[in-house]
């Protein structure tokens, strides 16, 4: 049983009843090009008289760089430039997410004082890769080394800075709560994760006159990097090109600006030509940080029955000695049950590491790791099936808002995945169930989504031969945006997805928002829809009021269907033949899902390159998010403590499914991803300076397709309009939550040993 | 760019003469060597290809036993008929290594030369201190994250793990690398670091391996190879086992025991000390599991890899239980 072959059973969510293409199965738009080779990556661009940068890191985990003698490299054959801070071009800082360039200070790539080991302090450009590389080889830098604190569990990081704005409170958290007859805390850690995109990091940098740069990066946010490359260098937005038509995965880590992005576009500018740099594997541990280690004490008192009294936790994530980033970890902890008394508070700890960012479900992944497993415990202690207890401390509003939820299926997922999984037979006690020499464990844990708004923007144009044009600056990670959004104008066109094109990752398309917070399915799919009503309403009125028009004066109102367009009873004739009649060869309109308001260009721009888009709009009166719920059996060899997924289902509420294929994808992506971050990944670093030791694919162990078995999901949504403007809620981040927690829950049912800090590995099994 | 001259050798004698040059390098699959140069380790000067000498990639199964040329790829050899039903654990080993798409290149000479996978011997811009790659120039795994490093065979000069599976298995069943010059048992072949980590094997320039003979035996017959790890596949062994196993007529008598461990030494590891203990005695799973404990004795833990020491004899005795038929 699949979303796929089960469509309807369990809600309407993944409809075959859909009337139009939208939320029907259809395969990917882009997929043909992908199997044939033909979809060109933002490195395969070819771009002629192209220069290759190689980066050229500290090796040591803080200090300061002495001097650097270059006098090698530079000589080498077909190197032209050796840039470090010294000669490097000196740009604007970047700016923040809401677009604010901080002042004062220029913003030169090239670290003089070192923060972290793998800090860019220099970069070669010569005519080859290989040239490059070898002149980089031959930098001697010198440096005077400083004590490093590579991570939060030396002694030396201490306890970090609170992070007011992310702390919560309500009801009476400190008590006293006689009614609360069980008691449970515990702590749980989480390692540092990357997101290891299978293509890595890079960019074309191209300058096609002294003010106006093209930009080929592979990004999750086309504006966004817009933006940061014109705060950059000091250019109208418009005068920045960037184009990234396809991404081979980001996971987070391809939205923001990063120092190799700034140095290969100097590089560029310094030398007048175009410059490529690929981050190697390893440099993608350096170049982007991935999600920061955390640790959670959590304080849970309920009621002999079972019911929740009070909640306190508290969190500590790491960050960077040279900037901020919060792990959100009590973004789950504080809606996901009804707690009447509850606290969260949470510290980040400055480390000498690369500053973290964000990583598939940004504080919603570890914080529910921590919630779910200590609901687990809690419910052991209590004597009470862990999906009973979840039953139980059900809520029917957010407790961290007041607000009614929009909607919430999850008591639909328990009963649709547990019925479908057998949980009812499962026996409680641990070490209970074995087949040979492995112990099998039953275990569940529950994820949710927010889902999150921003405006959008999209053209849509109407071609003389009756096919449909749909262009924005969203992008399509390979997650399904070119496919979505083509079922989206062909529902409301009447024509087939086929006689759809979609034109996505360019910044000269339509304005978009980040790829981010599983977002932008909702929000282009609405965006689109709204400019493509608009196409249609222009048609209609051509049809109708244009002198030329042929169906002039037929009726009151015409229908578009089928690429024809006329009165509901009477003749028909073909859009072109109207768009001729009417002396036009195309009609196009773009439309915007912004509040309506007077705005400048440049205001209008930032709603959409920055976040202030998302304070435009109105707060919702409801809370908005997405729930799954997982059931998931392991096996334990009892000799070598080796951990094995057996099966998992899973039941989502992500409403309305645009198109139930690719969000299938999506979950079970998500799953694969949980299951490598139960098990298997970890940074590993060197404790005396901070070099991670785990900067490859063999190190850094994501789940192969040997770890992954059998996943069923089944969606239990229905169209939630009050989320979204077509129902939908949040997909791409929902499923790897809680993915961790009921994986560490079956091993406990398996083992009766609680393992409270990722990754599972087999020792701590032994 | 690593500046090397490539030539392609027409002869073994051509070959084994240009690899004698400092800084020579052989080149078949290039798994190891591509990877090396890649993460700055190998700088070859010359690249010696041997991927077109004739007659180094036969495969011969016979009653004495099996004959596998140096240039057989690890795929090719794992899927043999003869290798699958008289020497299971060589398969295996095979089967468990790389993925498959580097068992499709890899060769059989290339992968019992496999390097290891110590963190700081293949980060030369992070590390400068490794005896494997400088002599005398320190270790930089003492005194640090050792998860994956060797508890057996260590030196205070090297702890870096031998990371194959093959060898392993080829250590178990007596096997002998045949070489331009001579024929060396298995157990010879391999060096542990001692005092000079940067000798692997006794290997001496310009001698080139030609093919590995493997003798047959019941034992061979009656083999498999046990590797554990955290990864269902493509991750090297956190502690594996290879056995071979012949019983006396009366089904439970152990005439002949063969024990190899994997990803615990600086080497392939002979375990004879659980051999000893078991031949001529009763298969049963208590005394096989007493047994077992020989096989880590005289093993050094550091930070991070005292779980070895724990889980290697489990393996072994769980290879020995399951040749044994005691599932």
């Amino acid at each position: 049983m699949s979303l796929t072959d089960t469509p309807a059973k369990y809600g309407s969510a993944a409809d075959t009843e859909a009337t139009g293409p939208l939320g029907r199965v259809a395969i990917r738009g882009d997929g043909g090009l992908k199997v044939r080779g033909g979809a060109t990556y933002a490195l395969e661009q070819s771009v002629e008289n192209l220069l290759h940068c190689v980066l050229v890191q500290a090796t040591i985990g803080a200090g300061r760089v002495v001097s650097i003698d270059k006098a090698a490299a530079e000589a080498a054959p077909g190197v032209r430039l050796v840039l470090d801070a010294e000669n490097s071009l000196a740009l604007k800082p970047m700016p923040d997410f809401f677009g604010n360039t901080p002042p004062g200070d220029t913003y030169v790539p090239f670290a003089r004082d070192i923060r972290f080991n793998g800090e860019l302090v220099a970069a070669v450009v010569a005519d080859t890769l290989e040239q490059a590389r070898a002149a980089a080889a031959l930098i001697e830098i010198s440096y005077e080394e400083a004590p490093a604190v590579p991570t939060f569990a030396d002694e030396r990081a201490g306890e970090g800075r609170a992070v007011d704005a992310l702390a919560k409170e309500w009801g009476e958290p400190d008590g006293p709560h006689a009614e609360a007859g069980m008691r449970f805390a515990a702590t749980y850690e989480t390692p540092r994760e990357y997101n290891v995109p299978i293509e890595p990091h890079g960019l074309i940098a191209h300058w096609e006159a002294d003010d106006r740069l093209t930009i080929y990066e592979p990004t999750q946010w086309i504006d966004g990097t817009a933006r940061n490359y014109a705060g950059w260098f000091d250019l109208p937005f418009d005068n920045v090109r960037v184009l990234s038509p396809f991404i081979g995965g980001g996971f987070g880590s391809k939205a923001q600006g990063l120092p190799h992005s700034a140095a290969a576009a100097i590089a560029a500018k310094m030398l007048g030509r175009p410059v490529k740099l690929a981050a190697t594997r390893p440099q993608t541990f350096t170049a982007y940080g991935g999600r920061p280690a955390t640790r959670q004490t959590l304080t849970l008192s309920a009621t002999k029955d079972g019911r929740l009294v009070s909640l306190e936790h508290d969190a500590f994530s790491e960050t960077s000695v040279y900037g901020t980033f919060a792990e959100t970890l009590g973004v789950v902890t504080k809606m996901m049950y009804a707690v009447p008394n509850f606290r969260s508070r949470q510290r980040i700890v400055p480390v000498n590491t690369v500053l973290p960012g964000p990583f598939r479900a940004p504080g919603k992944n570890p914080s529910a790791f921590a919630l779910e497993c200590a609901m687990d415990e809690l419910a052991i202690e209590l004597g009470l099936d862990p999906v009973e207890l979840r039953r139980r401390n059900e809520p029917d509003h957010d407790f961290e808002t007041g607000k009614p939820w929009s909607s919430r299926r999850l008591l639909q997922c328990y009963d649709v995945a547990g019925e479908a999984f057998g949980w009812a037979k499962r026996n409680p006690a641990p070490r209970s169930m074995r087949e040979g020499r492995e112990l099998i464990g039953w275990g569940m844990a529950v994820g949710t989504h927010p889902v999150y708004a921003a405006p959008g923007e999209a053209t849509v144009r109407v071609l003389s031969d009756g096919s449909v044009e749909v262009l924005s600056s969203a992008i399509d990670m390979g997650t399904g945006t070119y496919t979505i959004l083509a079922q989206t104008a062909a529902e409301v066109l009447g024509v087939p997805v086929e006689k759809v094109s979609v034109k996505l990752g360019d910044s000269r398309l339509g304005r978009a928002p980040v790829a981010g917070g599983s977002q932008l399915a909702n929000l282009m799919t609405a965006a689109v829809h709204k400019t493509a009503q608009a196409a249609r309403d222009e048609l209609i009125t051509l049809g109708l009021t244009d002198p030329n028009s042929p169906l002039r004066g037929e009726a009151n109102t015409l229908l578009v269907e089928g690429g024809t367009i006329g009165a509901s009873r009477g003749g028909a004739i073909g859009i072109g033949e109207l768009l001729a009649a009417t002396g036009r060869d195309h009609l196009e309109v773009t439309r915007d899902t912004l509040p309506p308001a007077e705005r400048s260009a440049e205001e209008r721009q930032r709603m959409f390159s920055t976040l202030a888009g998302r304070g435009s709009l109105p707060e919702a009166t409801v809370s908005k998010h997405s729930f799954c719920a997982h059931f998931i059996e392991v096996r334990v060899d009892e000799d070598f403590g080796t951990v094995r997924v057996a099966r998992v289902v899973t039941a989502l509420d992500a409403g309305r499914l645009y198109n139930p294929k690719l969000a299938e994808s999506q979950f079970k992506g998500g799953i694969v991803m949980g299951i490598g971050m139960a098990l298997l990944e970890e940074g590993v670093t060197d404790p005396r300076n901070g070099r991670i030791l785990s900067s490859n694919l063999a190190d850094y162990r994501i789940a192969t397709n040997a770890d992954v078995p059998e996943i069923t999901a089944i969606s239990v949504g229905e169209p939630d309009y009050d989320a979204t403007p077509l129902g939908g809620k949040a997909v791409g981040e929902l499923a790897i939550v809680g993915v961790a927690p009921a994986i560490a829950n079956a091993v406990y049912h398996a083992t009766g040993k609680r393992i409270r800090r990722l990754p599972i590995t087999l020792e701590s099994l032994l | 760019m690593i500046d090397f001259d490539y030539s392609r050798a027409t002869s073994l004698d051509e070959a084994a003469a240009q690899s004698r040059h400092p800084g020579a390098m052989l080149i078949a699959g290039g798994t190891t060597l591509i990877d090396l140069a890649k993460c700055g380790v190998a700088e070859p000067r010359t690249v010696v290809d041997i991927t077109r000498l004739p007659d180094l990639s036969a495969v011969t199964v016979d009653e004495a036993g099996a004959t596998i040329g140096a240039l057989a790829t690890m795929s090719r050899v794992a899927a043999d008929a003869g290798i699958e039903a008289r020497f299971p654990a060589v398969s295996e080993a095979l089967l468990l290594a790389a993925s498959a798409q580097l068992r499709n290149m890899a060769t059989i000479g290339g992968n019992l030369l496999q390097r290891t996978r110590c963190s700081y011997f293949r980060d030369p811009a992070g590390y400068a201190a490794c005896n494997k790659r400088e002599p005398g120039s320190g270790c930089a795994a003492l005194e640090n994250v050792t998860r994956d490093h060797a508890i057996l065979g260590t030196s205070d000069q090297c702890i870096a793990l031998y990371p194959g599976d093959l060898a392993v298995a080829l250590t178990a069943l007596g096997a002998t690398i045949r070489t331009t010059k001579r024929e060396i048992a298995i157990t010879d072949f391999f060096l542990e670091p001692g005092e000079t980590p940067d000798r692997e094997t006794v290997l001496e320039p310009g001698e080139v391996v030609t093919a590995v003979h493997v003798p047959a035996s019941k034992a061979a017959t009656n083999s498999t190879y046990l590797k554990v790890r955290d990864r269902a596949s493509y991750e090297f062994a956190a502690a594996s086992a290879a056995v071979g196993l012949e019983l006396e007529a009366d089904g439970r008598t152990i005439r002949d025991i063969r024990v190899a461990l994997g990803g615990v030494g600086t080497t392939p590891w002979r375990a004879e000390a659980v051999e000893a203990a078991l031949t001529g005695r009763a298969l049963d799973e208590a005394r096989v599991r007493e047994a077992a404990r020989f096989a880590v004795e005289g093993a050094k833990s550091w930070a991070g890899n005292a779980y070895k020491i724990e889980l290697a004899p489990r393996v072994v005795a769980r290879a020995i239980l399951k040749v044994g038929g005691i599932q």
